[in-house]
């Protein structure tokens, strides 16, 4: 039987006992909603996730230095030179970096302890320069008050949360809600700090030649309050953190004497004690890692870390599915049980065609395809009914986020893969639930089958 | 034994056998049958009800196999056949009428007639012209699309031929296809089926317990009792009979 006629009588019988076929294509359908739900939920949980985690300037970031740098003497197993002789890590060097393949920009990593001056009050902070591109790239700043750096040279602040408290001299208390951020902004964007710091030049006095020769003279800096994050947008840097940020230009300009002196004492042309490298994707950290180690600088990354994140993922969303699939597991029994019925109702039939010279083939092929059109239909509204179940849940959670406090997130997802793996599924789960009654129809005996009122 | 031509062997079975174990009876339904019927004849099957003519005529029909003993038509041993084999030859070289029609209950009858061309793959464009021209033999052209119970038993026969007939059989076989019909419906079955004995040159092989329209028709009569052929004698006869191999010995 050619396979027009297969679907064609196979669609006929289904539609003969419609009420029957359509309870166990729902049974299907409740299935294959649960599995798309569960999955839904695990996949945009995890892009949520890994979202947040990109942003967060974690996992595609590189931090090279310099193997000159005694503080990391932990790498010294590295091949290459010894450290006295290796390379310092200049401007030269900042651009051959910035030029290997993967990288989206190199900039030096800028950060000193100084003193902040806020209603004649001294405040002592560590304040880094953050570039330009962090607006877009650092997931710390989509939600904050106030605004980005105008430009990347502006004498303006951005604020971290704990640093605003101190100002405002306010102490959370343990156990109570938080300050809420807008409430912290109110009396401090538009303000202004004044910084104290000490500008390192180089000293004619001393002679041109000598690079190690310079001075050090107070200088201060007005800034403004442009911006207040809640979130920590330099949270890889642990210990170091800072708390005041300022456009990287800026901070680069002003010549900071480093707060280490053996950095002050360093060489002829201006070099940087580490650079941030921001690679296009995480995948290819440990490429940009090696290039760096092969230009000989140290470098490190905290790339295992999404690993254990997926491996974590991945178990997540096998739990997930092993859920999902017992409901659909119970309606594949439903399935065999529809067609095992259908064979007794239509022994008589089954008969008749096997006398008019219907093969085992043909029949076989007509309960599989009586199997498969309910999973097919099954799947179908099975998929539309999970993906209006994991909109559902999302929107109930962004309800709760949003009395929490919390900004919206998208915590569910139906990637295509998804949709078309699940009808995939659900017809293999229906052809396997098929296998039995229709080899059961195919083996039956048209004499029997005939005689059978 | 001539393979083709007028006069040559369309089914031979011999020494046929087919047993059933019921509970802990041996049901000896044929025991032991040798025939030879010739292309073209018309033949009835007699007996009582359990003479074993229905399980000979399924055997004939390749619906069943021989406990022991071969039949072979037109030169093709059917217990050498593989299920799909057999199922090829029950599509292409039989053709069945039954007492109760058997009808498909949720197809018109032109779907019914049309059903065994699934089967054999005829096109699908061919299909409902070739259906609806048998139908038009048989007498149902105005018909076509009616269910079968809405149609009297008569009707429903005449569609349950030319379904018989849509895929061209060399063999009808018909298993009492006047059974469930009054006398005078039953009688334009049969003038049908001899229509179409005389028409195409069609072997046709019935079952029947009425000895009146068997003689009526049929140009030999062949007489089963458990399972034996009992009496095998030709009938105010167009072609004459094939004399059964007695030399075997099988029949009594």
């Amino acid at each position: 039987m050619k396979l027009y006629d297969v679907t064609d009588l196979a669609i006929r019988n289904l539609r003969e006992s419609i009420f029957r076929n359509s309870l166990t294509t729902i049974g299907i359908s409740v299935g294959v909603a649960s599995l798309v739900a569960m999955l839904s939920l695990g996949i945009g949980l995890q892009q949520l996730a890994s979202r947040r985690l990109e942003k967060s300037g974690l996992f595609d970031t590189v931090v090279a230095t310099s193997r000159r740098d005694l503080r990391n003497f932990r790498e010294q197993r590295e091949e290459g030179p010894p450290p006295a002789e290796s390379r310092s890590l200049d401007e030269a060097a900042r651009q051959q970096i910035a030029h290997i393949p993967g990288v989206v920009e190199a900039y030096p990593d800028i950060r000193f302890v100084t003193d902040l001056r806020f209603d004649g009050k001294p405040h002592l902070t560590m304040v880094a320069g953050i570039p330009f591109s962090a607006k877009n790239n650092n997931d710390a700043f989509d939600g904050m008050q106030g605004s980005f750096f105008s430009s990347d040279a502006s004498p303006e602040v951005i604020v971290q949360r704990s640093f605003a408290e101190e100002l405002l001299a306010i102490t959370p208390k343990p156990g109570s809600d938080n300050t809420s951020i807008a409430e912290l902004a109110k009396p401090l964007l538009g303000k202004e700090l004044t910084m104290r710091y000490a500008e390192r030049t180089s000293s004619p006095s001393l002679g041109q030649n000598d690079s190690a020769a310079y001075s050090v003279v107070s200088r201060q800096q007005v800034l403004k309050i442009v911006g207040l994050t809640d979130l920590d947008p330099d949270s890889m840097r642990g210990m170091a953190r800072a708390r005041v940020f300022l456009p990287l230009k800026l901070a680069q300009n002003l010549h900071v004497m480093p707060s280490n002196l053996r950095d002050a004492s360093a060489s002829d042309s201006p070099s940087y004690t580490s650079l941030s490298v921001r690679v296009t994707n995480p995948n290819q950290v440990p490429a940009v890692e090696d290039a760096i180690k092969k230009l000989g600088f140290n470098a490190f990354s905290i790339v295992d870390a999404t690993r254990s994140m997926r491996q974590f993922f991945a178990v997540l969303d096998g739990f997930l599915a092993i859920f999902g699939s017992l409901a659909l597991a119970v309606a594949s029994i439903g399935i065999v049980n529809t067609l095992v019925m259908a064979i007794l109702e239509r022994r008589r039939e089954i008969g008749i065609m096997k006398a008019l010279g219907a093969s085992d083939a043909d029949v076989r092929g007509l309960f599989f395809a009586e199997a498969g059109a309910m999973g097919l239909v099954g799947g179908a509204v099975g998929v539309t009914l999970g993906w209006a179940i994991g909109r559902l849940i999302n929107f109930g959670t962004n309800i709760y986020l949003e009395r929490q406090h919390f900004p919206s997130a998208q915590i569910w997802s139906v990637p295509l893969w998804l949709v078309l793996g699940a009808i995939a599924f659900s017809i293999v789960v229906s052809l396997i639930s098929g296998l039995y009654p229709a080899s059961r129809a195919a083996r039956l005996d048209p004499v029997q089958a005939l005689r059978y009122e | 034994m001539e393979i083709s031509g007028p006069n040559s062997v369309a089914v031979r079975t011999e020494n046929v056998c087919r047993h059933y174990q019921m509970g802990e009876a041996l049901v000896r339904a044929v025991d032991g049958i040798s025939i030879d019927i010739r292309a073209g004849e018309f033949v009835a099957l007699l007996g009582a009800s359990g003479s074993g003519k229905s399980s000979l005529l399924n055997l004939v029909a390749g619906l069943d196999r021989p406990t022991s003993g071969a039949v072979i038509v037109h030169g093709t041993d059917l217990a050498a056949l593989s299920r799909d084999q057999l199922a090829k030859y029950r599509l292409h070289t039989v053709g069945m009428v039954f007492q109760s029609f058997n009808l498909i209950p949720s197809m018109s009858l032109l779907e019914n007639v049309e059903l065994p061309m699934r089967f054999a793959e005829v096109d699908r464009r061919d299909r409902s012209a070739l259906a609806r021209q048998s139908l038009e033999r048989v007498g149902l052209s105005g018909r076509l699309s009616h269910r079968p119970m809405e149609l009297s038993g008569g009707e429903q026969q005449r569609a349950s031929l030319a379904r018989a007939l849509i895929n061209r059989p060399k063999l009808l076989l018909a298993d009492e296809p006047t059974g469930n019909l009054d006398s005078r419906t039953g009688t334009e079955i049969m003038e049908l089926i001899h229509s179409f004995n005389q028409s195409l040159g069609m072997t046709v092989l019935m079952v029947t317990h009425e000895q009146t329209l068997a003689e009526k028709y049929a140009g030999r009569m062949l007489h089963l009792a458990d399972g034996k052929l009992v009496d095998d004698k030709a009938n105010k006869i167009e072609l004459e009979p094939v004399r059964p191999p007695a030399s075997r010995g099988e029949t009594q």
